[in-house]
């Protein structure tokens, strides 16, 4: 059966549902529903028509004000584009009241009343203003996050540098087992970040690239370009000392940069998101740091970073999202309690090729349960 | 799309949930087919219709399988053409969030197995979040989907351990099954503390089932392992033929037809008084993936491969007989061949249900093809069912050149979810 495509049907139906408002739902005949200018927006339903006071009113806080005056029970929906539910009420039975509250983003929607409750109601179209209204006020809460989150990349990036340079003074006097001992600490306060890092498109390219992710042609620079040479061949020679240089010069440009980086409240809430796929990427399979077997070191500070996006961005969103609060904390707690487990008392972590098969997939499912509600922290900060 | 077509997509509501979810998959699909069939029709018709969509006037010949019901939906229903299995492990010690999974579990199903979007729908409210539903299975039909939940034994007993207070409640026919001769089962395609069967006309709409439901579960279980499947190798519908298997015969002819309410209620659903309230009207599934070894059996003779069934190739008759369900004379089949030995007639009258799907998972690195049998059976009494009928063929059966069960594992599958508001394991769990 050629089953359409719900675009194309959704088009289609939009088309018939206007022919819908024209003929069916004209209110300039009636002049039993009060055009107000303000308060609340009266509809009218009864078993054949779905009348509103007004069609058209600012974004912000919308008061449905809906009779039952027919005979079957009713329920009123405000659709957005491809008939999202906005809100809804059901079960509004004949002769009865009920009032919809929402907020209402500007934009066109739909109002339908479902005399019986069935079928795709009697459909108005509506349209939401914007800037009639006192605009929606960003919450203060928000701005102050994104600027405590700045505050914290910054930081990241300062106390990065010294730790590389130390690193990378090690390179440079051939000190192989030095170098080694301080490569997954460079790591940590770029495996915060990292999302941020990655917005200025071309560092990240330099400095955290590993070898099946080089295009034909492309010079392989940075951390791990080192970490093999430590690693796989034992010994450092002029282009390592070479590269080592150049990763303090990309990281002290990513230090510079971080003031500039954009960030808002949705995107630190994805960067934490983000830093989780990494994670069930490339660290749960041990392709990240594949000679030296530091990735738990980096695993743990994407999860120490997301948490701090997160810990950021709370007051809202367990305002907005209480139960999704409650699940991120709880899982926050058992992922860095996992993680614990594996860290010795010098702040190092196992090495990952000791990591069992049994233990990957405990990480791997600390890590799913962990990223999925993590998706939905956006949400919970959008300003409605 | 002709009239025929728009009669396959004709909405068919079944409870109050289809209500809720406003513009449904199936509904947009009916919209568009009602379109085109009044596309020359005056702007009033169409605006009629938007308002009685329900009664729009096509015959409803539903593309949807009930949700709610007596009997979980997936057991003697119709079978589909697709499968897609999975089996779970519950990761978390916590009972309430395995209930609340499960009640989330029961409105996704609610929703997909009547052609709608999950929660918020593949377009979520928000551009910055990631949409509830998963998207492939937008503008397909519903496909017939069911979804049959069942609960392993170790959900009750895992290590000596009651996980979630229910060991009272593990019904004494959900034994640990025992092991059959020359099974070689890997631990990989075996067991798992839950499992979902999600049977579709269109592969893609199955995955998409399992996909959500597993996306809506994290946290509180992981998939341990799962089996794609095509090819029904048997049917509950007694009038079709029976499909062939990938050896290419007909297996299975003698099923439980789904409208043999008294074979069902004898063989299938387990009853008052059988051992645990809370699965009467629920059954026992057999999950068994069984590898046949594809390249030798095909360079066996027909003679061979025909006494190794006891039946035609071409025909499917048995042995001494012309047509597929002529009654078979089972002293004229070879003695260790699979119908006789598998035949209710030889094992007093002993009959189950079966749901099996051909698989090919590619190859297995060898050049061989990784092909056989997903085996699913359901039953009233496990004990008294599937695996006296196992031993018997284990030890006898001249298959078993051919095939080795490489996987396994044993579930309750509870009663339907009659009505909203219900969920699957309430009463397990409530």
């Amino acid at each position: 059966m050629p089953a359409p495509r719900r675009t194309t049907a959704a088009a289609f139906l939009v088309l018939a549902v206007a022919g819908a408002a024209l003929v069916g739902c004209s209110k300039k005949d009636d002049g039993k529903v009060s055009a107000d200018s303000g308060g609340p927006v009266q509809v009218n339903a009864t078993d054949s028509a779905c009348e509103l006071s007004r069609t058209s009113f600012p974004a912000g806080h919308v008061e449905l004000a809906v009779a039952n005056k027919g005979s079957k029970v009713t329920e009123v929906y405000v659709y957005a584009a491809g008939d999202k539910i906005v809100t809804e009420r059901e079960n509004i039975g004949p002769g009865t009241r009920a009032t919809i509250n929402a907020e209402i983003k500007a934009g066109t929607y739909e109002v339908a009343c479902k005399p019986g409750m069935t079928g795709d109601g009697i459909r108005q179209k509506i349209t939401v203003t914007a800037g009639s209204a006192a605009p929606v006020k960003a919450d203060d809460r928000l701005t102050q996050a994104v600027s405590d989150y700045r505050k914290y990349a910054q930081e990241q990036a300062d106390a990065t540098i010294p730790v590389v340079e130390q690193f990378a003074a090690a390179v440079t006097a051939g000190d192989v087992e030095k170098a080694k001992s301080l490569f997954a600490a460079s790591r940590v306060g770029w495996e915060r970040t990292e999302p941020v890092a990655e917005s200025f498109g071309d560092i990240d390219p330099k400095t955290d690239t590993r070898e099946d992710a080089l295009e034909d042609g492309q010079a392989w620079t940075g951390w791990h370009r080192i970490e093999k040479s430590l690693w796989v061949d034992g010994k450092i020679g002029d282009e390592e000392k070479t590269l080592a240089t150049q990763l303090v010069a990309d990281l002290k440009d990513w230090q510079k940069r971080v003031a500039d980086a954009e960030i808002t409240p949705t995107g630190m809430a994805n960067g934490a998101k983000e830093l989780l796929d990494e994670v069930s990427k490339n660290k749960i399979t041990g392709e990240e740091d594949r000679y030296s077997h530091t990735d738990l070191s980096d695993f743990a500070a994407n999860v120490e970073g997301a948490r701090q996006a997160y810990e950021l961005l709370k007051p809202v969103a367990s305002e907005n999202e209480p139960e999704l609060s409650k699940t991120l904390d709880s899982e926050f707690e058992k992922i860095t309690t996992l993680l614990g487990t594996y860290r010795n008392a010098d702040g190092t972590y196992t090495s990952y090729d000791k990591v069992t098969e049994d233990q990957r997939k405990a990480f791997s499912d600390a890590v799913n349960s962990l990223g999925e509600p993590l998706s939905k922290l956006a949400a919970a900060v959008v300003v409605k | 799309m002709d009239a025929e077509n728009e009669q396959q997509a004709a909405p068919a509501e079944h409870g109050g949930e289809a209500q809720r979810a406003g513009l449904s998959r199936r509904a947009v699909i009916g919209w568009a087919g009602a379109g085109v069939a009044l596309g020359a029709a005056a702007v009033g018709t169409v605006a009629a219709a938007t308002m009685s969509s329900d009664e729009s006037g096509a015959a409803p010949q539903a593309p949807d399988v009930p949700f709610y019901g007596e009997h979980q939906a997936g057991i003697s229903t119709p079978v589909q053409d697709r499968l897609h299995f999975a089996a779970f492990d519950v990761i978390t010690t916590d009972r309430d969030a395995l209930v609340k999974m499960l009640k989330e579990w029961t409105k996704a199903a609610a929703a997909m197995t009547g052609g709608r979007e999950v929660g918020g729908g593949a377009v979520g409210a928000v551009p910055e979040s990631p949409p509830d539903d998963t998207g492939e299975a937008l503008g397909l039909p519903a496909s017939r989907l069911t979804l049959t939940i069942g609960f392993g034994p170790t959900l009750f007993e895992k290590d000596g351990q009651d996980r979630f207070g229910l060991k009272a409640k593990r019904p004494e026919a959900l034994v640990e099954l025992p092991k059959f001769k020359g099974d070689r089962l890997e631990a990989g395609r075996s067991g798992g503390d839950l499992c979902i069967q999600a049977c579709a006309d269109d592969p893609q709409v199955a995955v998409h089932a399992i996909r959500n439901l597993a996306r809506i579960g994290m946290g509180v279980v992981n998939v341990r392992w799962s089996q794609l499947g095509f090819g029904k190798t048997s049917s509950t519908t007694p009038d079709s033929q029976t499909p062939r298997n990938l050896m290419g015969f007909k297996d299975g002819t003698h099923n439980i037809a789904g409208t043999d309410a008294d074979a069902l209620a004898q063989h299938v659903w387990a009853a008052p008084g059988d051992g645990a309230d809370w699965m009467t009207g629920g059954s026992y599934l057999v999950a068994r993936r069984i590898r046949m070894t594809i390249e030798t059996w095909d360079r066996t003779s027909l003679k061979e491969q025909e006494d190794v069934f006891g039946r035609t190739k071409i025909e499917g008759a048995p042995y001494g007989k012309q047509k597929e369900r002529d009654t078979p004379d089972l002293s004229a089949m070879p003695a260790d061949s699979h119908v006789r030995l598998a035949h209710p007639d030889s094992n007093s009258g002993l009959m189950i249900l079966r749901r099996g799907y051909s698989f090919t998972d590619g190859s297995d690195g060898l050049g061989r093809l990784d092909a056989g049998l997903f085996f699913l059976a359901y039953q009233r009494d496990t004990r008294k069912a599937f695996v006296p009928l196992q031993t018997k063929l284990a030890a006898n059966d001249k298959l078993n050149e051919y095939i080795t069960h490489v996987g396994s594992a044993h579930f309750a599958c509870p009663p339907g979810v009659r009505k909203p508001g219900e969920w699957w394991g309430q009463t397990l769990f409530g």
